[in-house]
């Protein structure tokens, strides 16, 4: 069964079509690539899988499980995380805290407990801090866990943010344009970050990117988006050569 | 820039732990002195007397500090919660008078009470307005309150053999039967309550409080909390509830300001519902703001400050409040202008009693 199926997904606002009619089947285990000019709708596509939008037409399967039109929360406790395009992290919290938030919903304990401080209090933060620690040591972040999130360095920033979304233990996780502002060095470094996360975690993982690098570098597979149609899909080194792609994206 | 949030001297400790035990620990100190000098005559019938009431203006100040500082939600009603616990503990005071003897069980059931029907105040004004995004809630508290007051002003609550009555028709206030007695008695509000509050109980109240607060903001909840307000679609995309924890933040936060409401009705004789106004809400407002977003010791300190000047400067008579307002611009700069944080950073870092998670870039 494949990871994520998607069938003829349609979002409208209004007159425009910002998605319309895609279809992608994404095979567990696999790094696959969804890019196009700006203004294609990738991100649109993103915000559809993670439920900020719900779908005009079209459904959207996880590991088998139908997840059209369900809201955020759910999606993600179905399985799917993502970064963003515009670092979002919780700036005022520390790194450490950062991470544990993306625990939230696997070290369950009440409000009242917290209040009172009873012992699953003290037993599910010892874990959640031992969990965390070593999802931060995984991406080189150790060091810097009691500082705020909002005063590291960019792409430590960018690392965090992968950290948190890790944190839910998703199967599926969606990273939109994590290299976008960095460096050729820091490119590189996250192409071996994503590598490592992926035979660490046995995940899947779907991201948009501009960085021509970097997709050919560790993609398998691509989908082209094009005024929110598919322009082309398939293996990799396939779509980058095909010449309506060349046109409407890489340039001749 | 880069401030560890962690330079805790006392190892093993966390840093929120350490802080809320300087805290308390000041707090005990200022209670032992005060009743020390207290005991030996060396305090004046209006200073003792003004001293619960500092605690409960702190009270109140924590409670918002929650709400605004933490969950990032602006009220400006938290003096319409403060008068729902009031009034519904001081009704229940009075209900009581006779089949509870023991003024410490009436208060503490009064004081149960209370909190939980400003918590349910609160809880009621969040189903709606929590769900939206944005500053809806500064609109609807304000709504509250002022609505809450208008209810109170025209509300007649009486007690009679056959038991209790009320009416928003002043004509029916004459109507009890045998054994009658009003309890809440319109615009002239609840006349008579025992006097209950003292300083202990408020100062017992105000380290409960501190200590809720302090160990809901570090728990699971209340990361929560803090990640919405920093990012709520982060928070969200994280499996984070959005409504449940801001519900929780500001039913807490209502239930806080309803403890400082019961403390308030036992405190004065008498409470009218106009003495909870717009004015007491920014008040309110003002300590938090002043005392530094997230700081709950700011918050304490500057709800004492701000309400022990106008006190103090009572011998200035006219110039009272011109006095008053040029020493808030003086603490605003104090806490806030970049200058001066430098110049207190340099200086003297032992005193930043005030200060605030916020101003971490200027630092």
């Amino acid at each position: 069964m494949s990871m994520l199926q998607v069938n003829d997904l349609s979002i409208r606002f209004g007159g425009l079509r910002a998605v319309d009619g895609l279809s992608m089947t994404i095979e567990k285990g696999e790094l696959y690539g969804l890019i196009g000019p700006n203004g294609a709708g990738k991100t649109t596509v993103f915000n559809l899988l993670t439920g900020v939008y719900a779908p005009t037409e079209g459904s959207i399967y996880l590991d088998g499980e139908d997840i059209t039109g369900k809201n955020t929360v759910d999606i993600n406790r179905a399985g799917i995380a993502r970064t963003f395009q515009n670092i979002r992290l919780f700036g005022e919290l520390s790194v450490l805290d950062n991470v544990k938030v993306g625990l939230h919903n696997a070290y369950p304990y009440s409000t009242l407990e917290g209040i009172l401080r009873l012992p699953k209090y003290h037993r599910t933060e010892r874990e959640m801090n031992e969990r965390a620690r070593k999802l931060l040591d995984v991406f080189g972040l150790l060091e810097f866990e009691s500082l705020y999130a909002a005063n590291l360095p960019y792409g430590a920033q960018r690392k965090l943010e992968i950290a948190r979304a890790m944190a839910t233990e998703p199967k599926l996780l969606l990273l939109d344009e994590p290299a976008a502002g960095m460096n050729p060095n820091e490119t590189g470094e996250l192409m071996d970050t994503i590598h490592f996360i992926r035979s660490e975690f046995d995940i899947t993982i779907l991201l948009i990117e501009h960085d021509m690098k970097l997709v050919s570098g560790i993609c398998e597979k691509l989908t082209v988006l094009n005024f929110g149609q598919e322009l082309a899909s398939g293996a990799t080194s396939d779509v980058l050569s095909n010449p309506e792609v060349i046109k409407a994206y890489l340039g001749e | 820039m880069k401030k560890m949030i962690n330079n805790s001297v006392l190892a093993g400790l966390a840093p929120s732990t350490k802080n809320l035990l300087q805290t308390v620990s000041g707090l005990v100190a200022v209670y032992i002195i005060i009743t020390i000098i207290s005991a030996t005559g060396g305090l004046s019938y209006s200073m003792s007397n003004l001293l619960a009431g500092l605690c409960i203006y702190s009270i109140v100040a924590v409670g918002l500090n929650l709400c605004v500082g933490f969950l990032g939600e602006l009220s400006l009603g938290h003096a319409g919660f403060m008068s729902v616990g009031a009034f519904v503990s001081a009704s229940i005071t009075h209900a009581l008078s006779a089949s509870i003897s023991s003024d410490g069980l009436r208060f503490l059931l009064a004081l149960i009470v209370g909190t939980l029907a400003a918590a349910l105040a609160g809880f009621l004004i969040g189903i709606p307005v929590l769900r939206l995004n944005g500053d809806y809630l500064a609109i609807v508290t304000l709504a509250f309150g002022e609505i809450i007051k208008g209810l109170l002003n025209v509300f007649y609550l009486g007690k009679d053999d056959a038991g209790l009555h009320f009416s928003f028709v002043t004509e029916n206030a004459s109507t009890l039967g045998d054994g009658g007695k009003m309890i809440i008695n319109g615009a002239k509000g609840i006349m008579g309550t025992p006097h209950v509050t003292t300083f202990t109980i408020g100062m017992a109240l105000l380290l409960i409080c501190l200590v809720v607060v302090t160990f809901l903001v570090n728990s699971r909840t209340g990361r929560a909390i803090q990640a919405i307000r920093d990012n709520r679609i982060a928070a969200e995309s994280v499996g984070i509830n959005i409504t449940h924890f801001k519900m929780v933040g500001f039913v807490i936060s209502a239930g806080i300001a309803g403890v400082a409401g019961v403390l308030y009705a036992h405190y004065l004789s008498t409470i009218t519902a106009s003495k909870f106004d717009f004015n007491m809400s920014i008040l309110i407002l003002v300590f938090v703001v002043l005392g530094g977003l997230g700081n709950f010791r700011g918050s304490i300190v500057a709800a004492v400050v701000l309400t022990l000047l106008p006190e103090m400067l009572r011998g200035l008579s006219n110039y009272r409040m011109l006095i008053y307002s040029i020493l808030l611009i003086v603490l605003m700069l104090f806490n806030w202008a970049p200058a001066v944080l430098e110049w207190r950073a340099r200086i003297m870092p032992k005193l930043s009693v005030f200060g605030s998670r916020k101003k971490k870039e200027d630092a």
